[in-house]
């Protein structure tokens, strides 16, 4: 596949100017196979958008998430400061991040480590520039198709943003099909609290077995989501349905991406 | 001797409020037992709508709406028929009757209000009853509410029905309210059962109800510490209290924010003299909130049903880390009587309450914060603990370690090189 075209904040120094935002790829979207395809499809989106974005490259570091939410406090500030000082000497002022944890770790929890920034999910962002006549979305290939989304807790309930993914479901012409158990109800898919790196305890079933269970029941052939956690596990969690039950487990970019063939 | 129902009345009601602010007393002293960090609390404007809105409003009852609506019922009608509770005082202590129905009219609709309130009530709370004992509701029926929770449940339900009866019996066997004919619309359809009655025998029924039905509010009312219906009281500063921030949002312990900056070269003052607990391995390293927070527990177990970690049969129940440690902190309360002071007693939350295999099982998804109906966190709980098994105890099951380290040696909870940040675009 082709190089898509990104600058570093690095490079705008060099030229002597800076970006409209920075695009904080996180470590599953920087390593993770199939996360790594979202972080594409999200570029996509910001050329065809013409942005002007930044990424930290090899200055990027995990923002500590995985590690306070085991209990490691200590390392989570160690991560949490590099950072920051990193992004203050860059001057950065806005951030958009297709992780919701990295997204609820930077909004939240670095303020009060000095780290002040205007922090969005991609799907805000996609909003945003919609409403600023910037984007445009076409139904097209999902008109009249039904797609289910799931939740990520740390968009959802975390930090109550459950309508920009939504509204942009709806942009493509798609029949949104709600799952039972949606918006802060929503059943989280087992990745979070540092869980996607450890065995789980003893129980009758996974949780994203649990909910893949809830996937089936809705008739949608795609689920959307917009983290790449949930898209691992529930992309594993349904994994097993049989053939004509088959669901594809989608980004929310990723969508847009096929819907406009960018 | 005349004025000895007069006495007996006053010295019953001081015993009674004696009894309820030496408990009162003691909740304040085991809450401010806890000693851990809380964010600090700003005085914003929200709180106090946060407050009429859900504790007073039970605006997150409706969630399930059967549940919530009957609640919403009893719950009212405890309000409002508890405003008859000052006539009834009244009455006690100068001896007279119905001190109030000289105001007419008004006194009529309010009585006739607090009789359909006890009727419904009673309704409710026998539905209450029934899908408790009969339809046997799964979130009823965990391990930690057998025993005295179970009891304690059913308990609250017999006071009500009790207490409802007999204020309804009272209006029905009071001759003269029932020939005043004002506001007695439910007792009134109870009054013909009486009908062969003596007045004498009447009287004394009614003074019997009336003197039940007093001693019976009081008793609840100091009941009230030992039980989950401790919330009637608690359920306001608790949701007062609780965070107007993002629920996604966990606090930074500021103790580590000043080692760390030491360790960074930002600064080389160490601000904390004392030595400094990370973590929480027993009721004092929680904070106040965190303990108020157990205090104020209904064990409804809107968290546990909805905890995706004990959907799916895992031993963590949010519900359960709640009631641990309301058990825990009264035992060092019992303790703390006992002795004049904590006597270490061997024991802890961590370990004695609460398994390590609960905690590890947290998705921190805040499911359980979200459904609370009155703003408790066990997130904030169980994560205080996680601190303390691993920044005290170094003890972590052992892929989080190694996701740990390669954080610490690579910035990415795999094992990839930092350099390699930009290659998902080759
Ligand atoms: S945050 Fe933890 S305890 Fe609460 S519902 Fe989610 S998994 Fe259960
Ligand atoms: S913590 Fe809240 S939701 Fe859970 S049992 Fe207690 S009152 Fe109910």
């Amino acid at each position: 596949m082709s190089r898509l075209k990104i600058k570093t904040i690095e490079d705008f120094q060099n030229d002597g100017t800076s970006p409209e935002t920075l695009f904080w790829i996180g470590c599953a979207g920087s390593f993770d196979d199939r996360a790594k395809r979202i972080t594409k499809a999200f570029v996509r989106i910001l050329n065809s958008a013409n942005i002007s974005f930044g990424v930290l490259g090899k200055d990027e570091s995990c923002t500590g998430d995985p590690a306070k939410r085991a209990g490691n406090e200590f390392l989570f500030q160690m991560q949490a400061m590099t950072n920051i000082e990193t992004l203050n000497s860059f001057d950065i002022k806005t951030i958009v991040t297709t992780c919701p944890h990295c997204f609820n770790t930077i909004k939240n929890e670095y303020p009060s480590l000095g780290g002040n920034y205007d922090v969005y999910h991609h799907t805000q962002f996609i909003n945003k520039l919609l409403e600023e006549g910037r984007f445009s979305i076409k139904g097209g290939t999902y008109k009249g198709k039904k797609i289910t989304y799931h939740d990520p807790c740390f968009l959802g309930r975390a930090n109550k943003e459950y309508s920009a993914p939504r509204n942009l479901i709806k942009k493509l012409d798609a029949e949104l099909s709600e799952l039972k158990r949606c918006k802060s109800k929503a059943l989280c898919c087992g990745a979070g609290g540092a869980q996607m790196f450890k065995e789980s305890e003893k129980g009758k079933t996974e949780i994203n077995i649990e909910r893949a269970k809830e996937i089936k029941e809705n008739t949608s052939k795609i689920v959307a989501t917009g983290c790449p956690f949930c898209n691992t596990m529930l992309t594993d969690g349904t994994k097993s349905f049989e053939e004509n039950k088959k669901v594809e487990v989608l980004d929310i970019a990723e969508l847009i991406v096929k819907a406009k063939d960018l | 001797m005349e004025l000895l129902p007069n006495i007996i009345f006053s010295v019953i009601l001081i015993i009674a409020l004696g009894f309820f602010v030496i408990n009162i007393k003691r909740l304040r002293r085991n809450i401010n037992f806890g000693k851990g960090q809380t964010e600090t609390i700003d005085d914003s404007p929200q709180r106090w709508k946060n407050m009429i809105r859900i504790a007073l409003g039970q605006s997150k009852m409706a969630r399930r709406p059967i549940a919530g609506i009957l609640h919403i019922i009893v719950y009212l009608g405890f309000i409002i028929i508890n405003i008859e509770l000052i006539e009834i005082i009244i009455d006690g202590i100068f001896g007279t009757h119905r001190m109030f129905s000289s105001i007419g009219v008004l006194y009529g609709i309010l009585i006739g209000l607090f009789e359909i309130f006890a009727i419904l009530v009673l309704i409710a709370v026998l539905i209450f009853w029934t899908r408790r004992n009969l339809s046997r509701i799964k979130r009823f029926y965990e391990t930690k509410m057998m025993g005295w929770p179970k009891l304690d449940a059913d308990l609250i339900l017999y006071f009500e029905i009790v207490l409802m009866s007999l204020f309804l019996l009272m209006n029905a066997t009071d001759v003269e309210f029932q020939n005043m004919n004002n506001g007695n619309l439910i007792s009134g359809l109870i009054y013909p059962f009486f009908e062969g009655f003596s007045s004498e025998t009447l009287h004394i029924l009614e003074r019997s109800f009336w003197w039940s039905h007093i001693v019976g509010i009081l008793i609840f009312l100091n009941y009230l510490y030992y039980s989950k219906h401790l919330h009637i009281i608690l359920a306001f500063p608790n949701t007062f209290y609780g965070s107007l921030e993002n629920s996604g949002k966990l606090n930074n312990i500021k103790s580590v924010t000043n080692e760390v900056n030491i360790m960074m070269g930002k600064t080389s003052e160490s601000d904390t003299l004392d030595d400094i607990n990370f973590g929480a391995s027993d009721v004092k390293d929680l904070s106040w909130l965190q303990l108020l927070n157990a205090y104020s527990c209904t064990e409804c177990g809107r968290c546990t049903s909805s905890c995706p970690a004990n959907i799916t049969g895992k031993k963590l129940s949010p519900r359960k880390i709640m009631m641990d440690v309301r058990d825990r902190i009264e035992e060092v309360g019992r303790n703390i009587d006992k002795n004049g002071w904590f006597k270490d007693d061997n024991k802890k939350l961590l370990g004695d309450y609460i398994s390590k295999e609960e905690l590890w099982a947290c998705t921190s998804c805040n499911a359980c914060v979200e459904e609370c109906p009155i703003s408790i966190n066990p997130l904030s709980i169980i994560m205080d603990m996680r601190r303390h098994l691993i920044m005290e105890e170094s003890s972590a099951p052992n892929e989080l370690n190694n996701m740990m380290n390669n954080i610490e040696n690579n910035g990415a909870p795999w094992p990839f090189n930092q350099q390699d940040r930009l290659n998902w675009n080759e």
